[in-house]
């Protein structure tokens, strides 16, 4: 398992737990169907993630929304991009947590996993052992800008484009 | 025309540096077959029976005399001096090797071209009306907003790995050339018919392939400010819960029709509600300097009639008729369109060598504005063009085998590559086209039946819209040889229908046969001046079927 | 890769696409009894039996795997004078070319030569 975010390889600090059994775990992981039980038992200096399907409607994830401190999302196959709308979903319903994108994504997705509001990558050992984290790091930023607003937090093509409006006080091309 | 502008420039040279590495990852292994294959096909190379096709866009079918060059240059120094128009308005190179498909990205991308999105589970090219910015019956030109469109679907971070393919289609008149109710998303330019205010109609869900639909209209009027957001919506709506459980059951149109319209228009409400639709969609400002780009050509003050062009049909019937098939009214007095028709008696539909494609990039500069249309029915059109002109035109044209008349006709047929190329093909469809096109071969003839649409694919996936043919013809494979399943009575208009199985499939060699009965029967029926498929529609399959049913017992 | 669940009846010859140029290539015993390819179907090696029809299962894995080709698969042949010939019409085609095209591929001689390169 390789954990990725935005700077390369990242340290993982949470713990995947059986059920609703997060004992005295500092960051414990949990599955949706444990999730109420688990935090019915969350202690003060605890924190509480949950790993979700990419089936699950995020309206039954917004009630917890803000006790939770992570998100994953599980891929289960990189062709699968519902991942992608649950994140721009549960962004938008004000969570402010840590959101990870769980599965054997290619570098070339690590772009559109951060524009739709992705923290990190959790990847599978058969992918991390052929695409370097080199490879992760160089797939970023490739494309330098895109034309979606509402996206990327570096901006986009077309508010670049109002803003050059803006300067020349002209809407000519 | 569109102009990039220093945004799109240097995207588009970006994304060909992306491919570059993406090749090089998959030829150090980095990447899986299964890992590069979407990332190629996003960028229109597919690995076809005999070699690589690549796919290149031609948005909503507009080219240059210069883009057109450049193709010709690309087909002579990495293909074999032809390429062929499809039927979504682009352009595909038969057998380029993966090795070159960078350095022929980079020649795209000096002349504002690409292949990004021909291909995967997308969103594809955006097409429009080929008359765009011609015909008489235009609200507003659709190029406009389908260029909006194009930059939005561009390497989309959430819709880039959708369940399955996504096409959208747009029109800005009010006869329906685009095919749009045939498409994932049709988008026609209407007048409010209170206000006036010019916004868009909304289908969603049609589609061809093994399930045909037409598109169900899920918004009335939704105001042009709202575009993007509105997009958004539908994409969320299908991305989140389009199946992904079977490639066959995953368009959009299975969804819809799952669900139910209503429901289908509801959650597309309720997402949109939600959305900020301010930071999604684009500045008016945005869509006036794409609008700026589409304004008209500055066209001459002409009296509608050319004295040249009736003195020249007097002299040359070949010329008169290629004049009154191939035609189209332009809104301008004194200019036409011209269908510059690529099926010519016994070739493939919608091939053209090198040599042709520079000899029509010459004539659209010198005559029609230096702009060009591909249509999807694998037409080129000459857009603009002083009926003074025509007979210059046509002189240029004999030559290299470009002046068929047969616009709209029996042999002007629509045909996917078929299994002579394709790997997803079932049966062949191009010598299909070829034996027809033979069998009705006389000018006469031709004429004498008037317009009749036959269209054919090779496989199920119905890139030649058999469905939508007045004459279908499918090819499958039936034990172990090609078998041909006829269908009567579709049309791709705004009448959009889906046509119906006449009996069982035939072999190759019969299908001009059963075209003949079918043509025979209407021969037989029709009433002064009616057309082939409003003589289907008014006596019904009945007689069609007895016909074509003595054939197929002959057969069998 | 075919297994023998999914083997067609032999005889049998082994095609591929070249991963780098996407031409049709054929598994072919080379002189040293090692295995390579061809772009002459007339050349390909016929497997006759299971032992030789898995030697080419094992070709074609290995071949994958090196990034070599791509879609590689056995296809079941007849044996003509000029060579092995597959029995569908569909794998035909890729031993000839378009139909519509004789001036084109494998049929008009193009490229049958060449043998793989990387």
């Amino acid at each position: 398992m390789l954990l990725l975010d935005r700077n390369g390889a990242a340290t993982d600090g949470w713990t995947r737990t059986e059920g609703a059994a997060i004992g005295n775990l500092s960051r414990a992981l949990v599955g949706f169907d444990a999730l109420p039980e688990a935090l019915a038992q969350l202690a003060p200096d605890q924190q509480i993630g949950v790993l979700i399907s990419n089936a699950l409607a995020v309206s039954e994830l917004e009630p917890f929304l803000p006790r939770l401190s992570l998100i994953a999302i599980g891929f289960p196959a990189f062709a699968d991009g519902r991942g992608f709308s649950q994140a721009k979903a549960i962004r938008r319903a004000g969570f402010t947590g840590s959101l990870r994108a769980s599965g054997p994504l290619i570098p070339d997705q690590f772009d559109y996993a951060l524009a739709c509001g992705f923290d990190e990558i959790e990847l599978p050992d058969t992918s991390a052992d052929r695409q370097t984290v080199l490879q992760w790091q160089q797939a970023r930023g490739r494309l330098s800008q895109t034309y979606q607003r509402g996206y990327r937090r570096d901006g986009n093509i077309l508010d670049r484009r109002r803003l050059a409006r803006t300067a020349s006080g002209s809407t000519a091309p | 025309m569109y102009r990039y502008d220093e945004f799109d420039e240097r995207f588009v040279r970006e994304r060909v540096g992306q491919f570059r590495d993406q090749v090089a990852r998959r030829l150090d292994g980095s990447l899986t077959e299964d890992e590069f294959k979407p990332l190629r096909l996003k960028n229109g190379v597919y690995l076809q029976l005999h070699a690589y096709m690549l796919r290149i866009a031609i948005p909503y079918g507009t080219l240059s005399a210069r883009q057109l060059r450049q193709l010709a240059l690309i087909g002579e120094r990495y293909d074999r001096g032809y390429g062929h128009f499809t039927t979504r308005q682009n352009l595909q190179f038969n057998w380029p090797q993966l090795r070159d498909v960078p350095a022929i990205l980079d020649l795209l991308a000096d002349v504002e071209m690409h292949c990004i999105q021909t291909s995967g589970n997308c969103i594809r090219n955006v097409t429009a009306d080929h008359f765009a910015g011609v015909a008489q019956d235009e609200i507003e030109d659709p190029r406009a907003v389908c260029e909006l469109i194009r930059q939005w679907s561009t390497a989309h971070p959430e819709f880039s790995y959708l369940p399955r393919k996504f096409k959208i289609a747009a029109t800005g008149a009010q006869h329906d050339r685009a095919v749009i109710k045939a498409h994932d998303i049709g988008i026609r330019i209407l007048k409010h018919p209170q206000s006036g205010e010019i916004g868009y109609e909304i289908s969603v869900g049609g589609g061809l392939g093994r399930t045909p639909m037409i598109g169900k209209v899920v918004r009335d009027f939704l105001p042009k400010t709202d575009l993007l957001a509105y997009l958004e919506a539908v994409m969320r709506v299908y991305n989140l819960e389009g199946r992904r459980d079977n490639k066959y059951k995953a368009r959009v149109k299975i969804l819809v029709h799952e669900i139910g319209t209503d429901e289908f228009r509801r959650r597309v409400e309720a997402e949109f509600a939600k959305l900020d639709g301010p930071s999604v969609n684009a500045d008016p400002e945005e869509l006036a300097r794409i609008e700026s780009y589409f304004t008209p050509p500055a066209y001459q003050s002409l009296p509608e009639d050319s004295q040249a062009l009736a003195v020249a049909k007097a002299a040359n019937p070949d010329f008169a008729r290629w004049v009154d098939t191939n035609l189209t009214p332009h809104r301008v007095p004194g200019y036409s369109a011209v269908t510059i028709s690529l099926k010519p008696v016994g070739l493939a539909p919608g091939d053209a060598t090198s040599e042709q494609m520079r000899l029509v990039a010459d004539l659209a500069e010198r005559y029609s504005f230096d702009e060009l249309r591909v249509t999807h029915a694998q037409n080129l059109v000459l857009p603009h063009v002083r009926k003074d002109d025509l007979f210059a035109i046509w002189q240029a044209l004999v030559p290299v085998g470009l002046a068929t008349a047969n616009l709209g006709l029996i042999t002007d047929i629509i045909a996917c590559p078929g299994l002579d190329y394709c790997a997803l093909a079932t049966a062949r469809s191009i010598p299909i086209a070829q034996a027809i096109a033979q069998r009705f071969a006389d000018v006469e003839r031709q004429a004498s039946i008037g317009e009749l649409n036959i269209k054919i694919s090779g496989c199920i996936n119905a890139c030649g819209h058999h469905h939508v043919g007045h004459i279908g013809v499918l090819g499958l494979e039936k034990r172990g040889i090609e078998s041909y399943q006829i269908t009567l009575g579709g049309e791709a208009t705004e009448n959009a229908s889906i046509g119906e199985i006449l009996g069982p499939g035939l072999p190759a060699e019969e299908v001009p046969n059963a075209i003949e009965a079918i043509v025979g029967v209407y021969e037989r029926h029709r009433h002064d001046g009616e057309r082939f498929i409003e003589t289907v529609k008014r006596v019904g399959l009945v007689p069609f079927k007895t016909a074509f049913k003595e054939l197929a017992d002959a057969v069998a | 890769m075919a297994s023998s669940a999914t083997r067609p009846p032999l005889p049998a010859i082994l095609l591929a696409n070249d991963l780098l140029d996407g031409d049709v290539v054929f598994a072919i015993g080379e002189a040293d009894g090692s295995l390579g390819w061809t772009r002459d179907p007339g050349l390909a090696l016929v497997a006759t039996d299971d032992a030789a029809a898995v030697r080419l299962e094992g070709f074609a894995t290995a071949e994958l795997a090196a990034q070599h080709v791509v879609d590689a698969y056995l296809v079941d042949v007849e044996l003509g004078a000029a060579g092995p010939v597959p029995r569908h019409f569909r794998e035909r085609f890729k031993t000839l070319g378009p139909s519509n095209r004789p001036d084109l591929g494998k049929q008009a001689g193009e490229g049958i030569a060449a043998r793989r390169s990387v």
